[in-house]
């Protein structure tokens, strides 16, 4: 048999920080970065005889997203405990939901490995607390621990087992970080932990409905690790079921150096969590005004202003989705559309293209961009309207990111204004010719492609300025014999 | 004149310090010397807060003269301890927390200071509140003023005892399963449970979150309503506690009892209650029918149910509570660990003694998978039906009467081989835990010179009724002011 006989059957738990200020349960603060137990209040330290209280922006968040999922928001929803020693889990147990949860039966749509657009269902979507973190690092003969991340506020989400490879999970997992992001509930950064995924993974053989042994890989972090760690995972499991062997149930870590999962140590899970509702907090009611007002605050949703950019605005799919892709992106194209009687893809080339690479190349998001939407338009018009080339426009969105001021402005400083009197060209065109005898009699001769050379010419004696449409015009019309 | 301070209730030591009869100074210097003289045979003090006590007092004697004296201006009180109390030891009884300092006070400990309270110590009591004799302690057995061979009950029976002796004026307790009104039965006192929910549980140590409750055991209803009052109100800090308003409950006494229905559980005097209890507590109904109260039978079908879905519940939402003592942040941890496992396993295995690890062992075993159904959640559908009991009862009656405990005080000692006859002295307490219903224990007789208590039940924030209920008996009867002979 070979890999094509085998299907991968996925399924992920998404844990998503909530972009609270304080904790779910506690009023410290949640801000990434500072001292070891510095932002820990008794609460979060579990000290005898203190109580959680739930921070109500959580639930808001939590009904915003189930929404944006298309999902049923529990009217009542209710919070449990998880038990289970660990040194970073003050309290000896975690609150979560269990049975109750808050968010139920979502979908989201990805583009399938067939290119169609595909369900995946979300089975649902809960409220907890973060664990604070063991630090082994520069210590010897003992273990620290940074308490700060101890209840922070976490929405985990758990889709069906309705992704099939690798690539689909990696896309479903781009999405619901899209979404996020979208909604303003996380900040999402991988690197700080504030979105990880664990990813549920078996084979089966092609046409078999029962579903195989699965994996758990736990903590991944990336996109690229997710779809690493899972072809890795695929791979292992199709190559022991060749082999007459099983699949173990069993929790693995993928460890990126080595580019490979391995089993944990049974003894870290043979954990039973002993849930059952949290006594010190009340069941979470909320009623039909609230998810109501909430639905009308919902904003427009990636799927949707994808669409939207295409029919309003008449640009590539593509383009769109990827400007879609992040709000505030999608913010400023549409203020620089707006500001331009251009056509809106020269917009979309312009921000998908030189302005994300610019971005890029200074790790600054869209909203710390150095050139705003209007000043962008700026540019464009001047490219519209035949004022400059694409070309000389390059330098000067350049000279604009490192501050020298409008498009106008530098292009009037830099005397970059298109030549497009053709009497002007025209006078450099015969110059050209009459300086390249033997270059013309072989164009002349059948040789077409030396146009090239002649354009490259003109070019460089009006320094690029010349309007190139035009002084190709102009050259085949003289140099026709 | 310190003679006879000791012997007057908070409402007259109010009244006297009104006056100027007395200094907070004089009063709390009086009875730290009770403390000092008896409390070597009682056992009832983990922790005597002699210098904090005289500030204390000092500042209420200063907040007097300055016009902005509290309620409970200079009124001196002990805390059970289980209640963290800010820069004082906390210990709730057991080893684990011997050295143990809270970093912060418990609600109750906070209003009650905020009104001019007098706090003289911290009370022994059964470890983390799980027992009924108080010999589970690791600070060893209290010891019953009526009769020192004998229990003052449990859990918080420092407070029973402390008050009984006249050691205190009042004291606050926890209530789980009867942890304050059967030691005030057995201790000849009067002890008050809330309604679950009337008091803030912030900063009390918990031993089973859904079933804990604050309260206080006193000398007199009066005593015990003025400090309820104080007590009682929402916390933000504990999303149990339910924002009601909090009536003048010293001024609910007085309404007459006349036309008050009193409904009485038949099977309270069925097998296992003490003949002499039993007369005591019929007495009892009879003096209040003679004031004008109506008794009627009423129906508690599933009550027998209330000892094993008490000892479900409990001891599985314990075995979650006390799981954050394990080594690493506070309280007791075993020296020189091996490595994780032997840090958690010997930490806890010195801190916690045999009660707590046996209710820690069950609660684990009845939230474990393939338990769960079967126990905690069988436990929590009876629970409902005992609640519902009791609520088609408050449908026909106003008050639930009968006794507080089997028996009178039972010899130390007695009991501690057999947990089921142990847990079976809560058998008539634990309904209104699990009900979540107000319930106060007052003295109503003796037996073989050993106290009996009356044990009346309201409905949710009832606790007027139940107030109005024993005050009105009280007037009709000495009972109450009874002390024992030691500690007059």
């Amino acid at each position: 048999m070979s890999a094509a006989d085998w299907e991968a059957v996925i399924g992920l738990e998404i844990h998503t920080q909530l972009a609270t200020k304080s904790k779910i349960f506690s009023g410290a603060a949640t801000a990434y970065g500072a001292e070891p137990n510095t932002q820990a209040c008794l609460v979060d330290l579990g000290y005898p005889g203190v109580l959680p209280v739930l921070n109500a922006e959580v639930v808001r968040m939590a009904c915003l997203f189930g929404l944006a999922i298309d999902a049923s928001i529990a009217r009542r929803s209710v919070f449990a405990r998880k038990n289970y020693f660990y040194p970073d889990l003050p309290k000896g147990y975690q609150i979560s939901q269990y049975e109750l949860p808050i968010v139920e039966r979502g979908e989201l749509w990805i583009e399938g490995d067939d290119g169609e657009d595909k369900r995946i269902g979300i089975t649902r979507a809960h409220l907890e607390e973060d664990a604070g973190k063991s630090l082994h690092e520069g210590l010897q003969r003992f273990s620290g621990i940074d308490l700060n991340r101890a209840g922070t506020p976490l929405i985990e989400i758990v889709s069906e087992p309705d992704l099939r490879s690798a690539r689909e999970a990696a896309a479903y997992m781009r999405k619901i970080h899209t979404l996020v992001r979208y909604l303003g509930i996380s900040d999402g950064n991988m690197q700080e932990g504030s979105f990880r995924c664990d990813a549920n993974v078996s084979v089966r053989r092609r046409g078999e409905t029962a579903l195989g042994t699965r994996a758990e890989i736990k903590n991944l972090n990336s996109f690229r690790f997710v779809e690493k760690a899972i072809n890795y995972e695929i791979e292992r499991q199709i190559e022991l079921l060749e082999d007459g062997a099983s699949v173990v149930q069993e929790t693995r870590l993928y460890d990126a150096a080595k580019d490979e999962t391995r089993g944990m140590r049974s003894k870290e899970e043979a954990n039973d969590y002993r849930y059952f509702p949290d006594p010190d907090l009340l069941p979470v009611v909320i009623d039909d005004e609230f998810v109501e007002s909430l639905r009308g605050s919902l904003p427009e949703l990636p799927d949707a202003k994808r669409r939207r950019l295409v029919d309003d605005y008449g640009i590539r799919g593509e383009d769109a989705a990827i400007i879609a892709s992040n709000r505030a992106l999608a913010d400023y194209f549409e203020a620089a559309a707006r500001a331009t009687g251009a056509a809106a893809q020269l917009v979309a080339n312009w921000v998908t293209g030189d302005l994300a690479a610019a971005l890029n190349r200074d790790g600054l998001d869209i909203e710390a961009s150095r050139i705003g939407a209007a000043d962008l338009a700026g540019l464009i018009e001047r490219i519209d309207d035949a004022t400059i080339s694409g070309k000389i426009a390059k330098e000067v969105f350049e000279a604009m990111w490192a501050g020298e001021g409008s498009a106008d402005a530098i292009i009037d400083a830099r005397g970059l204004r298109q030549i497009t009197d053709s009497g002007a060209i025209e006078a450099i065109v015969d110059a050209v010719i009459a300086a390249n005898p033997s270059q013309v009699a072989e164009y002349r001769a059948g040789k077409d492609k030396l146009i090239g050379y002649f354009v490259g010419q003109v070019m460089k004696e009006t320094g690029g300025k010349a309007n190139p449409a035009q002084v190709n015009a102009i050259l085949r019309q003289k140099l026709s014999p | 004149m310190d003679a006879e301070l000791h012997q007057l209730t908070l409402t007259q030591l109010a009244a006297g310090l009104g006056r100027g009869e007395f200094s907070a100074v004089e009063l709390t210097r009086a009875l730290l010397g009770r403390i000092e003289r008896h409390d070597g045979d009682l056992n009832a003090f983990v922790t005597v807060t002699g210098e904090q006590a005289l500030e204390a007092a000092q500042r209420a004697d200063d907040a007097r003269a300055a016009g902005e004296a509290g309620v409970l201006n200079g009124l001196p009180i002990v805390h059970k301890d289980i209640f963290c109390t800010k820069g004082v030891a906390t210990t709730c009884g057991s080893r684990m927390l011997e050295d143990f300092v809270s970093p912060y006070d418990a609600t109750v400990v906070e209003r009650l200071a905020r009104a001019g309270a007098v706090v003289l110590g911290k009370t022994n009591m059964d470890e983390f509140a799980m027992g009924s004799s108080n010999e589970t302690s690791y600070f060893g057995p209290v010891h019953n003023p009526w009769d020192l061979e004998r229990s003052p009950g449990g859990s918080s029976g420092g407070s029973a005892a402390a008050v009984a002796a006249r050691l205190a004026a009042a004291a606050t307790g926890t209530d789980t399963g009867g942890s304050i009104r059967q030691p005030a039965a057995l201790t000849g006192t009067v002890g008050l449970k809330p309604t679950y929910g009337r008091v803030s549980r912030y900063g009390m140590i918990a031993f089973a979150s859904s079933l804990d409750q604050a309260g206080v055991i006193a000398r007199s209803t009066a005593d015990a309503a003025l400090l309820l009052g104080v007590m009682a109100g929402f916390d933000p800090r504990d999303s149990t506690c339910i924002e009601h308003p909090v009536p003048d409950y010293a001024a609910a006494l007085t309404a007459p009892v006349r036309g008050l229905r009193i409904g009485i559980v038949r099977q309270h005097f069925d097998q296992g209650l003490d003949a002499g209890c039993a007369a005591a507590v019929r007495e009892a109904l009879a003096v209040l029918e003679s004031q004008g109260a109506t008794l009627t039978e009423v129906d508690l079908p599933n009550l027998d149910l209330s000892v094993p879905t008490y000892y479900v519940v409990a001891p599985a939402e314990c075995s979650s509570n006390l799981s954050r003592f394990d080594g690493v942040r506070f309280g007791h941890r075993a020296a020189d660990p091996a490595d994780l496992m032997d840090l958690y396993c010997r930490s806890r295995g010195e801190g916690f003694g045999a009660e707590v690890k046996r209710r820690i062992m069950t609660g684990t075993y009845v939230l474990s998978a393939g338990y769960y159904d079967a126990y905690y959640l069988k436990a929590q559908k009876v629970r409902q039906l005992i609640a519902d009991d009791f609520r088609h009862a408050f449908e026909q009656v106003d008050v639930i009467a009968g006794p507080t405990s089997p028996t009178p005080a039972f010899r130390l000692g007695d009991k501690t081989d057999d947990p089921i006859t142990m847990y079976l002295n809560d058998i008539y307490t634990i309904g209104a835990n699990l009900a979540g219903l107000p319930a106060i224990s007052v003295p109503c007789g003796f037996v073989d010179d050993l106290p009996v208590g009356l044990h009346l039940v309201g409905p949710h924030f009832g606790e007027e009724t139940v107030l109005r209920c024993a005050h009105h008996y009280e007037q009709a009867t000495e009972w109450h002011a009874a002390c024992p002979e030691a500690y007059r």
